[in-house]
């Protein structure tokens, strides 16, 4: 199954069970409460991950570490190679 | 499970590791990598052969690697050109075909990917007899340097999209710093028929499909190379429509 077979699979699922208890298809007698709750929620859903998103993807840049020392490093190094190469007779 | 043998200090592993490293102009950087693959191989006390496999570079980088093979010597440094630009899976197949090692190290030539992570990667794939050990800037203390807020969001960005829609298992997918099982690479670059960055995420996807083993290592990433090439408006292109392709395919 690949994953768009996947998702379409679980999105038909969840989107069947809301239309069911919502517009109650299967004539279910459910209490009012329940298609109260249940009308609104693909809109909610979709504004809460949009929300989380935001947030996650805000948070994994303002936290992407910088490898400042990495950077030093490998100028010295270069400098040692460079040095050490030359040494060795190589004609840059 | 019985404790991998140690490193090889008293000479007995029969393992070796073979450095693939496409070039493209890299005349300038290749001399510098081969210096520090030698210096942590060296250090560490693991047999290694380093493969160049130059796609025809005008700047002259195989001659620079001529002189490498003649400092280094012809069993360590193995030079297997090619006449043009041809694309990252083909170079991989190309460099196997002449490669000796059981383990095969993929790494950036321009010195983006630092050889110091090389023992790390090694201890990883022993410590759990993993099957692929891919290095991630996203994780632990991986990081990257050189690079500005636009280029971190999109690179986060990127990233976020492709753990939704694909929910890989692994950390850094476009990353290409990396250890395989021989027969692991050769099994799934004979699978993957992606360009680009998209290629370096097919195997990681293939490679759970598969079921093989995946571990991670962080990594520091220094890219000087930014300044010069900008990530625009048609890499992200192809890099969405391979995401999607890789979404309905796999």
């Amino acid at each position: 199954m690949t994953k768009l077979v996947e998702w379409l699979v679980g999105v038909t699922a969840v989107l069947v069970s809301w239309a069911v208890v919502s517009f109650d298809l299967l004539d279910l007698s459910l209490p009012e409460a329940y298609r109260e709750v249940a009308l609104p929620m693909p809109l909610y859903l979709l504004v809460s991950f949009g929300c989380y998103s935001l947030a996650t993807v805000g948070y994994r840049v303002a936290t992407f570490n910088d490898c400042d020392d990495a950077a030093k490093e490998l100028q010295e190094q270069i400098k040692e190679a460079k040095e050490d190469l030359r040494k060795k007779g190589l004609k840059f | 499970m019985s404790s991998r043998k140690a490193a090889p200090a008293s000479g007995v592993s029969a393992d070796k590791y073979s450095v693939l490293l496409p070039t493209y102009n890299e005349r300038e950087n290749l001399p510098l990598i081969i210096w520090l693959l030698v210096k942590y191989f060296g250090e560490s006390g693991y047999d290694f052969e380093v493969i160049v496999i130059d796609d025809g570079s005008p700047d002259g980088t195989l001659q620079v690697a001529e002189q490498l093979q003649q400092i280094y010597g012809d069993d360590k440094i193995l030079l297997r050109p090619r006449a043009k630009k041809l694309g990252l899976g083909t170079a991989y197949v190309h460099g196997l075909k002449h490669a000796t090692g059981n383990f095969i190290f993929i790494m950036d030539a321009d010195l983006s990917h630092h050889p110091k992570f090389i023992p790390e990667f090694i201890r990883k794939q022993s410590e759990g007899d993993l099957d692929l050990v891919s290095g991630t800037r996203y994780k632990g203390d991986g990081g990257v340097y050189g690079w500005d807020l636009r280029r971190k969001l999109i690179s986060r960005g990127a990233n976020f999209l492709t753990q939704v829609l694909l929910r890989p298992g692994a950390s850094d997918l476009t990353g290409s710093f990396r250890l395989y099982k021989r027969p692991v690479l050769e099994s799934l670059v004979s699978r993957c028929v992606s360009k680009g960055y998209v290629f370096q995420m097919e195997m990681i996807v293939r490679a759970r499909q598969l079921s093989y083993s995946v571990g991670e290592v962080p990594i520091s990433f220094v890219d000087r190379v930014y300044g010069e090439s900008k990530l625009g408006g048609n890499e992200i292109v192809s890099f969405v429509k391979g995401l999607i392709t890789l979404f309905a395919t796999t």
